[in-house]
């Protein structure tokens, strides 16, 4: 193991049913860096990613995070992950604003002083996201292209230095699709790091991407 | 960046909840209604003979606080996985037994509080001694935290299957069966003038225990199926 910051992946093997997904995977990803994960529907990307995030036990092999595997430190791993699914994983009968504030109560405590306080960054996001004019309607109501970019949103409000993201463009029209690259690219210019599966092609100008084919 | 202290992270998930319940009040108040028609369907089928009805006083509202608060169980995780929240949930940097035990504190701050204020009601439906009415509630405020706690095992364990009621009733039963028990016959002693004091640490006792271990099995059996 050679520089020990990120996200690395050794020798995974995972079985579904009798079905093996993959085997001998391994991966790495490093401040600044964007995995692309490609691969035919049903391949076994989401499973991979729900593999990284230390959702599902692999059958064998091991993640590591800073070199130190993340069942050892799952608390520690969790607050510098941030991860969006299928579903948006947002309450319909809540507001856009109260959805997120929501998600940032349960990760993170108050703000850190020095920085923007985070009601004054929510309010940028909304503005960027468009979706300043909606955001006190339930979520219900949003289109769901909407609801993506209120998911993403989440992710951008959290201080995660690691974003696993699963088609997290699905749904997403030009425009917020360029949004969601722009997020990416500041992201990585933050030092940050993405894992990201999507049948379209990511456009991160000036940073390095890695592609791994399932 | 400070992570949100287990404290914060349930204080946040309960406020949420009871948020929910709030928009959604017609569905959190289902138990309740059923609580109701449960009682007043006793005095009309028995007839309104005064020492029937109290004879079998304690019993009817246990059992009709006991099934409205399973009525209720089944959704406690249910809405949360459907939509990705658990999984949000269960990837944010807080042990998942603390967030069960939120979720399991608001269905009980939802259903088991509101049982607890309506039962002098019921209890005057159904000619029980008004001696017996503290007692009642305590006993059902201690039973209904404890069918709460027992139910979240049974509704984690649950979770994925479409149709988990029937399944949920059944394995949460048998491990409901002593509150029921022990509610009946503190209610019961009271009424008839004994001091119910066995009955009540035995319910306590059982709360402590179901407290310390039921979250850990909730939040076991969730990640399970969130694989």
């Amino acid at each position: 193991m050679s520089e020990a910051v990120g996200l690395e992946a050794w020798e995974l093997e995972l079985w579904r049913g009798d079905r093996r997904l993959f085997k001998q995977l391994s991966l790495a990803v490093r401040p600044g860096k964007l995995l692309h994960v490609r691969g035919p529907n049903g391949i076994g990307k989401t499973s991979l990613l729900r593999v990284l995030c230390g959702a599902t036990p692999v059958d064998t092999g091991r993640v590591l995070w800073n070199g130190v595997p993340i069942e050892a430190q799952r608390l520690e791993y969790h607050a510098n992950l941030a991860y969006l699914g299928h579903r948006d994983g947002l309450k319909q009968d809540l507001t856009a604003v109260e959805n997120l504030r929501f998600a940032r109560a349960v990760s993170q405590g108050s703000d850190p002083t020095g920085l923007t306080p985070f009601s004054e960054r929510l309010d940028e996001t909304l503005t960027e996201l468009e979706l300043k004019h909606a955001a006190n309607l339930p979520v219900r109501v949003l289109s769901a292209g909407q609801r993506r970019r209120v998911a993403i949103a989440r992710c951008l409000l959290s201080d995660a230095s690691l974003w696993i993201l699963d088609e997290p463009f699905s749904n997403l029209d030009t425009a917020g699709r360029r949004w969601g690259d722009q997020c990416l690219a500041r992201h990585l210019d933050r030092q940050g790091m993405v894992i990201i599966t999507s049948h379209h092609a990511v456009d991160v100008p000036r940073h390095a991407t890695d592609v791994l084919d399932l | 960046m400070t992570p949100a202290t287990p404290g914060q992270a349930f204080i946040a998930l309960a406020r949420r909840d009871l948020r929910l319940a709030a928009r959604r009040w017609g569905e959190a108040g289902n138990p309740l209604v059923f609580f109701v028609i449960v009682i007043t369907l006793f005095p009309l089928a028995l007839g309104a003979e005064h020492t029937l009805l109290q004879r079998f006083a304690p019993g009817v509202l246990w059992v009709a606080a006991l099934l409205a608060m399973l009525l209720a169980q089944e959704s406690v995780f249910r809405a949360d996985f459907e939509d990705g929240s658990l999984e949000q949930l269960a990837l944010s940097p807080q042990p998942l037994w603390i967030l069960v035990l939120a979720k399991v504190a608001s269905h009980w701050l939802l259903t088991g509080i509101p049982l607890v204020l309506l039962s002098p009601l019921a209890a005057y439906a159904l000619y029980l001694p008004g001696d017996a009415i503290p007692t009642l509630m305590l006993a059902l405020g201690l039973g209904t935290l404890l069918l709460s706690l027992l139910g979240a095992i049974g509704a984690a364990l649950t979770v994925g299957l479409h149709r988990g009621g029937v399944l949920l009733a059944i394995l949460i039963l048998p491990l409901a069966v002593p509150t029921l028990l022990l509610g009946t016959r503190a209610t019961d002693m009271a009424a008839t003038g004994l001091d119910p004091q066995g009955p009540i640490y035995w319910l306590c006792a059982l709360l402590a225990l179901a407290a310390s271990l039921a979250p850990f099995a909730a939040a076991a059996a969730l990640r399970i199926h969130l694989e």
